[in-house]
């Protein structure tokens, strides 16, 4: 389980993230959704101990993640946050490969290298594994990087954004990845997503934030409804409902 | 890694050593006349230097392209060995001439080194602050203070004792032909001890090629390991350059040509090339030059030019990109 614990962060007057409390367990999928600087990539930067926090506390699995030995937590939780700039020239094997070291602490066992394969495999990059990152396209470079997240096999995956760059049919084959990642036994993914309708549609649950605070936390179709269109994220439009999914549909 | 890469990475490293090594035979061998002892013992000595040298350059220059994250950036064109330079000029006017002439130069140095890492840990902390750094303005800024301190020391320099002077001079005019005996032992012992606090962080540090907010996520302590591997470039610049003095462009040369020869980013791959390259130039380098050519130019102008021409040609791809 996740937990947060009354968490703010403030750059100078700015308050981005507000007194935030969220328990996130184990399992399945998790979208947050929100406007442009509602404070969500802040949220999943602080909760991965990418940044520090003003105040309050999250725990993962019950350990302080300001606190908590690296390596120990690096196997219970990944982040992939929206740069992906990597200097070095590396192809997608040892990128991915990156996933494995808090398991082997860079040696590899016959193991390791067995998973990055897998992980490979899974998003579509079998044929381009020993390609360098520079010669790949934006968006397999994005799932070149969701693949050693998935070689980190860490039982809470965090994403910031992994849809940036990626055409519909790659948006919507990276979201049914997640959906089966969340689906294994004792995974948990939260995404940080900009479009409700692919939140409603393979998510579990969806988080709302605004200005920094929760403004809604629920299963889809609790969440999405007219007022959170108008309130938050100021848009008139309509709910209409698709094979029982609550979908969005803005007046043009 | 697959079995040709591996492979084309072993033959490299191979190539290179050898090289290295027949480098090291010329400069001992070529051109002796009289009494092979003295030949060999005098070549000796510069030989060690020279090798540290090599050595300190390419091990710090390499690890702070990693810890900054980008291949133009280099302790010397930040300024840093200049900083060195001033900080003896500094120790010099402090402990008046006849001072600092009674210590031992291996304590002086000593304190010269920590005084270094103190200082190239503010100066970095003042460069790498904040997360959207800018890199044209790190690199100038780096110029500037390189400037700024070469200015300082030269004014120093100008206003101090005559006779401090002459104290300094005699600590400071190293270069590649004339080295400072009395401090090649303390400079390789550094240079060792910095290896041995290094190797067990290899992989971490190749882990820090992602970026500081990957490693973090896959559970290295960042900013530990950063002021370690800071601290040992600080160490490892005041190692070089209170034996030869500043060399500008030579580490960049070396480690993006390690980079370019090496098909692997692992620091155990790079780092032994990098060494072997930075001695190819520097041991052969020193030997065409002398025996060759006959002391006609600088070796370190030589290769401060063709350094400069990389530089240039790495930043404008950067630009590019």
């Amino acid at each position: 389980m996740i937990d947060i614990d009354k968490i703010t962060k403030r750059y100078g007057d700015t308050t981005v993230v507000d007194d935030v409390s969220l328990t996130i367990p184990r399992g399945g999928v998790v979208g947050i959704v929100g406007p442009n600087g509602a404070g969500k990539s802040t949220l999943l930067s602080m909760v991965s101990r990418l940044i520090k926090a003003n105040s309050g506390t999250v725990r993962v699995d019950g350990l302080d993640v300001t606190a908590a030995p690296g390596r120990e937590l690096a196997r219970r939780l990944s982040v992939m946050r929206q740069e992906n700039y990597v200097a070095a020239r590396l192809t997608v094997r040892d990128l991915v490969a990156f996933g494995r070291f808090p398991h082997n602490r860079g040696r590899p066992t016959r193991e390791d290298t067995e998973r990055v394969a897998t992980a490979i495999a899974f998003v579509g990059l079998d044929g381009m594994a020993d390609r360098f990152l520079d010669q790949l396209s934006g968006g397999q470079r994005q799932r070149a990087f969701v693949a050693m997240t998935l070689a980190q096999d860490a039982d809470y995956a965090l994403f910031d954004e992994p849809l940036n760059n990626l055409d519909i049919h790659h948006a919507v084959s990276m979201m049914r990845l997640f959906r089966r990642m969340g689906d294994q036994p004792g995974k948990t993914v939260v995404i940080v997503l900009h479009d409700l309708n692919i939140a409603a549609t393979y998510a579990d649950r969806i988080i709302v934030m605004q200005d920094g605070r929760v403004v809604g936390d629920g299963a889809p179709s609790e969440v999405i409804n007219r007022r959170l269109l108008a309130e938050v994220f100021r848009v008139e439009g309509d709910i209409v409902e698709v094979d029982g999914r609550r979908l969005v549909s803005v007046a043009p | 890694m697959p079995p040709d890469r591996a492979h084309a990475v072993r033959r490299v490293t191979l190539v290179v050593a050898l090289l290295a090594a027949l480098s090291a035979l010329a400069f001992m061998t070529v051109g002796v006349r009289g009494s092979w002892s003295f030949v060999l013992a005098h070549r000796g000595v510069r030989l060690a230097a020279l090798v540290t040298v090599a050595y300190a350059i390419a091990l710090s220059t390499v690890l702070f392209q990693t810890l900054t994250g980008n291949r133009i950036l280099t302790p010397a064109v930040m300024g840093f060995d200049a900083l060195f330079l001033l900080l003896q000029t500094a120790l010099v006017v402090v402990l008046g001439g006849a001072g600092a002439g009674a210590l031992d130069p291996r304590l002086l140095f000593s304190v010269e080194c920590l005084i270094m890492v103190g200082l190239s840990g503010l100066l970095f902390r003042l460069l790498f602050r904040g997360e959207g750094r800018n890199l044209p303005l790190v690199v100038l800024a780096g110029l500037l203070f390189g400037a700024l301190f070469r200015s300082l020391a030269s004014f120093l320099q100008r206003v101090m004792d005559p006779n401090d002077f002459l104290v300094l001079q005699g600590r400071t005019f190293a270069s590649f032909n004339v080295v400072d005996p009395a401090l090649i032992g303390v400079a390789a012992f550094l240079a060792l001890t910095a290896t041995a606090v290094l190797l067990p962080r290899l992989s971490e540090l190749d882990v820090l090629v992602l970026g500081r907010e990957k490693a973090t996520g896959l559970g290295i302590d960042t900013a530990r390991l950063s002021a370690i591997v800071f601290a040992l470039v600080a160490v490892l610049v005041s190692a070089s350059t209170a034996l030869v003095g500043p060399t500008t462009f030579f580490g960049l040369l070396v480690a993006n040509l390690a980079y370019l020869m090496v098909p692997s980013a692992r620091h155990a791959d790079v780092l032994p090339v990098a060494v072997g390259l930075a001695v190819i130039t520097l041991v052969g380098g020193q030997m065409l030059l002398e025996r060759l050519l006959g002391f006609g130019t600088a070796l370190s102008i030589v290769i401060d030019f063709v350094g400069g021409v990389v530089f240039l040609l790495i930043l404008f791809r950067a630009g590019r990109r």
